[in-house]
């Protein structure tokens, strides 16, 4: 076990170093000089050029790759050239909200997609199945953000059930943070929610054309049973394989939602950093969610070995 | 069988090549909503439309009329023009999108595929592209340069490469393995010609289905950077552009948001409903390449 974590964590070593090398040169490659940017417009040369050997730019490209990367590994993305305050300052900041919808989102989605994934699976070619079909392209057909505006239009604005936007902390209690939380929880989830239901479905139906399911069935085991038991559980590798996959989606969500919310975090940050260009900011907000969706997917690969014993060899 | 014999010998085998497709409803719906926005776009300016651009100050946020069917926006442009317009901007950039993806990533499939010794190396580096979710490196290359549509094709393309590659290289490392590829080999056939003979027409199914994905995701991604604001010029009338003017409005004029929603989520079903289709038609075990 600990040999294949290993494997796996290696394996992880050239991907993590691509990842660095394109958003470092994301900031080399970008027009203007940081250094100008930094010094404002009344800027002496030598005033610039101090600066620009305090930020390492006086470098070849090479050293300043590592002593970025070197930065990096001590936890220090640098500053944000407009707000003057540390990269990863910002980012905690801005993290409470992206996680509170982010795990809103993941629980909402699961709950929802597995056993409606399930019973279309073991009931293939009901109306149940087949409107799940339907949805499935439909949900991949919709925009986030036009689904949100639906959203916002019949909760928020004709039922005036819900708030149209704005973020509540669940430290402010319980019923104003879901009530807040709710329409982005749908909008994000539906996508995510119908890739998790489809994948289901399929692996369960392929499941219950299995051997072992006409056994279960021939020594008497309900059927109920018979699909959660047997064919649901043997369903589990593809479908933590696509939760793992589908979480670039959430990512690429949030980046979208929370504008259409007003949701005061990460995605909304990397968004006001693009439209000002404050690279720095940018790079570490995408070296963020590149890291968090490697971490996940690798925790998974792990989690095979654990339900799946013959993936270990 | 006399109907056949009279049939000129052209249209026949046509027909019964695109008999399976036809009979699958996906690829009927999809198709005809597809070629009815494509044709719209092309005849945009016989629909009843003015120009997309046009400034009337007079006109400001009016309300559905005989004159203006959908109402206008912000700067009194006439709202139904700028939808059908900007079906011209989403469909030029789906497919140039589809077209480069797809161009640059089976030259780069069949190489990773063919020799082993690029495998290590560019599978690594296709590796850690798709580590980064494609819409964040889609904004951030955006980002780097002025927003044009070359700028915004080039910047869905590169991280749509990585899916093109993996697909490629799969079904190259299965036909390598193809008794007809190594009786190719063994009379001689030069490297390029068996990649491209004999390798190549593998792919074409697979790539047709995914072609259209891709072509789904950059509309839908160019319209989520556009609402950002970090897309195309505001000025070029797209269903992103659209929705983003619009949403200031929500409370007081939805429509100037779920117009152009409604256009873009047809498209998007429309084009998904064909990918769908083809898949199913061509080889139900396409879909477990993707």
């Amino acid at each position: 076990m600990l040999g294949f974590v290993l494997k796996r964590l290696v394996g992880l070593i050239p991907v993590i170093a691509v990842v660095s090398i394109v958003v470092f040169l994301l900031l080399r490659l970008s027009p203007g000089d940081p250094a100008v940017v930094i010094a404002g417009d009344n800027a002496d040369a030598a005033t610039i050029e101090r600066i620009r050997a305090s930020l390492g730019l006086d470098q070849p490209l090479i050293n300043q790759f590592f002593i970025w990367i070197g930065s990096l590994l001590r936890g220090d993305m640098g500053m944000s050239i407009f707000s003057n305050i540390p990269v990863t300052q910002l980012i905690f900041q801005r993290i409470e909200p992206t996680a509170s919808l982010a795990l809103t989102t993941l629980i909402f989605s699961l709950l929802i997609a597995i056993p409606l994934g399930t019973i279309a699976g073991a009931t293939a070619g009901s109306w149940l199945d087949r409107s799940l079909m339907l949805v499935s392209v439909l949900g991949f057909s919709i925009p986030a953000f036009v689904l949100g505006y639906c959203l916002i239009y019949i909760f928020s604005l004709q039922l005036k059930l819900l708030p149209v936007q704005g973020f509540v902390s669940i430290r402010q209690g319980i019923g104003p943070f879901i009530s807040s939380i709710a329409l982005p929880t749908m909008t994000l989830g539906l996508a995510y929610l119908v890739l998790i239901a489809r994948i289901t479905r399929a692996s369960v139906l392929e499941m219950m054309g299995e051997d072992f399911i006409r056994t279960a069935r021939a020594k008497g085991v309900k059927e109920r049973l018979v699909v959660t038991r047997h064919a649901l559980r043997n369903s589990a590798i593809p479908i933590l394989t696509v939760i793992g996959i589908g979480v670039a989606l959430l990512i690429s969500g949030v980046v979208v939602i929370e504008t259409v919310f007003n949701i005061p975090g990460v995605g909304r940050l990397v968004v006001d950093a693009i439209l000002k260009r404050d690279y720095p900011v940018i790079q570490g907000v995408i070296l963020m969610f590149s890291a968090v969706y490697v971490l996940v997917n690798l925790a998974i690969d792990i989690g095979y070995a654990f339900l799946d014993p013959r993936v270990r060899y | 069988m006399g109907t056949l014999a009279n049939a000129s010998p052209a249209s026949v085998p046509m027909f019964r090549r695109l008999r399976p497709f036809l009979g699958n409803p996906a690829i009927l719906i999809g198709g005809i909503l597809v070629l009815t926005i494509i044709l719209a776009a092309i005849w945009a300016p016989l629909l009843g439309t003015i120009d997309p651009t046009r400034i009337a100050p007079g006109m400001r946020l009016k309300p559905p009329s005989q004159i203006a069917w959908f109402g206008t926006d912000l700067f009194g442009r006439d709202v139904y023009s700028r939808a059908v317009y900007g079906a011209r901007s989403s469909i030029l950039i789906g497919l140039s999108v589809a077209g480069c993806a797809l161009t640059a990533g089976v030259m780069v499939g069949l190489v990773t595929g063919y020799f082993r010794w690029a495998d290590a190396i560019i599978m690594r580096v296709m590796d850690g592209l798709m580590a980064i979710p494609t819409f964040l490196l889609a904004i951030a290359l955006v980002s780097l340069t002025r927003a044009s549509i070359a700028t915004v094709i080039v910047a869905l393309t590169i991280p749509e490469i990585p899916r093109v590659v993996r697909l490629v290289r799969s079904v190259v490392l299965t036909v390598r393995e193809e008794p007809f590829v190594e009786a190719a080999i063994s009379v001689g056939t030069s490297t390029p010609k068996i990649l491209l003979r004999h390798i190549l027409p593998s792919t074409q199914a697979p790539l047709m289905v995914l072609g259209t994905y891709i072509c789904a995701s950059a509309i839908l991604i160019e319209a989520g950077l556009s609402f950002l604001g970090t897309g195309l010029p505001p000025e070029i009338p797209s269903w992103g552009n659209m929705i983003s003017e619009g949403r200031t409005f929500f409370q007081v004029a939805p429509r100037l948001v779920f117009l152009p929603s409604f256009f873009l989520a047809l498209t998007v079903l429309g084009i998904n409903l064909l990918g769908d289709g083809l898949r199913d038609t061509l080889d139900p075990r396409i879909a477990k390449r993707m």
